[in-house]
């Protein structure tokens, strides 16, 4: 199991470097590297901005300074490949599936109120654990599809493979039986894998 | 409106004593977790609203924020450190 | 506005009466982390949005920072909860608790 994952790892990562080392030299790789950091010394900016209250020169030139730092020794993180040429269409389509999900989750939501105060509710629930394979393939598709999993009550992830295995527990046959369905194909389309 | 922050504050605090049945009683130790994080989560509702009581609510969102951060790591390191001692789900069930 | 607001924090709070009392009544762990994560997380984001509305009443900078504050504990609340219901399963699965099926006895 260790090694098939291992295997996995190793195919993701190379197609990544392998567009990275032929064009060869250190200027593009440079050029590439600065989307990154601009995006993440904006974002940082903007919660210092939030988070002080205060616009004078002194707590601005401070604000710009610890960000320019933080976002230098940290961009690599927030952004592990470095192409995100499509980010701001990436962006686009993933707010459009936000109130699809915001539909979603209330609609369970009253699901689970009317189980939790209903008189006879053990009659009602019949937990189980479904088991189904994802199609989606890149690593944050498959975090933003177990959350989603997860913030819809009546099902909750209780386990994610690399590959895409899911092992969900549901509430009852109603929460789980839609499962792979709508929710992974809207989840295709936010990102692109259609 | 000030009554109606104010009742719906004391409703809120009478519900985190409801939960605290779980972390009390609860069978085993992943049950006292859900207990506490729920308690948690509706105190930082309870800080905005007792700041809303006060007017002031510039001082009390900070704090509530800080008790959001720190709910999640909490519930995060007691789940972490809680893997690794098999022993203690061995505490007879409550009944 | 008042009347927004009041219909908001009063559906917050209906949401967090349900969290409550279904940690209370559901048979074992795994249903239990059903109302707890996720009921609480709903009550948050409505009783959170009626809460920023309110505090914009008298408008200026200082209020729109902190209903943007209170938009930010949103934000957060949404990221955290998932990953937290997640760490509370994995450790209930890795300790080996079997899941409660219907016709057992609650526990």
């Amino acid at each position: 199991m260790a090694s098939q994952d291992q295997e996995n790892l190793d195919d993701k990562a190379s197609p990544g470097s392998g567009d990275m080392t032929p064009p060869g030299p250190a200027a593009r790789q440079r050029r590439l590297f600065a989307y990154p950091f601009i995006v993440t010394f904006i974002i940082m900016l903007g919660l210092w901005l939030i988070l002080s209250g205060r616009f004078d020169a002194f707590h601005l030139s401070l604000g710009l300074i610890s960000c320019a730092i933080v976002s230098y020794l940290s961009s690599d993180l927030l952004f592990a490949s470095p192409k995100i040429t499509g980010l701001l269409r990436q962006w686009g389509r993933f707010i459009r599936y936000v109130p699809w999900l915001m539909l979603e989750i209330i609609k369970a939501n009253l699901h689970v109120t009317y189980l939790v105060f209903h008189p006879r509710m053990m009659e009602l629930i019949d937990p189980r654990i479904v088991k189904f394979r994802s199609k989606l393939k890149s690593d944050l598709a498959l975090v933003t599809f177990a959350n989603s999993i997860t913030l819809t009550p009546g099902t909750i992830t209780v386990y994610v493979s690399l590959d895409g295995d899911f092992k969900v527990h549901a509430i009852d046959k109603a929460s789980g039986d839609p499962l792979p369905g709508a929710m992974e194909a809207n989840i295709a389309k936010a990102f692109g894998e259609v | 409106m000030d009554n109606v922050f104010l009742y719906s504050g004391l409703y809120l605090a009478f519900l985190m004593l409801l939960s605290l049945y779980r972390p009390v009683f609860g069978p085993t130790v992943v049950d006292r977790m859900i207990g506490v994080n729920a308690i948690g989560s509706k105190t930082t509702v309870l800080l905005i609203l007792i700041g809303l009581i006060f007017h002031r609510v510039d001082m009390f969102v900070d704090i509530a924020l800080a008790y959001a951060m720190l709910n999640f790591l909490a519930v995060l390191a007691a789940s972490r450190y809680f893997q690794k001692r098999k022993g203690l789900y061995d505490e007879p069930p409550y009944r | 506005m008042d009347i927004i607001v009041c219909l908001l924090l009063f559906a917050g709070l209906f949401f967090f009466t349900g969290g409550a009392v279904g940690i209370l009544r559901f048979p074992d762990f795994y249903s239990r982390l059903h109302p707890a994560g996720k009921l609480d997380t709903l009550g948050a984001l409505l009783a959170m949005i009626g809460l920023a509305l309110f505090n914009l009443h008298h408008f200026s900078l200082g209020t729109l920072l902190t209903s943007l504050k209170i938009m930010l504990i949103l934000v957060f609340v949404f990221l955290a909860s998932p990953t937290a219901t997640h760490a509370i399963v994995d450790a209930g699965v890795r300790a080996g608790l079997a899941p409660w099926t219907k016709g057992e006895e609650r526990r």
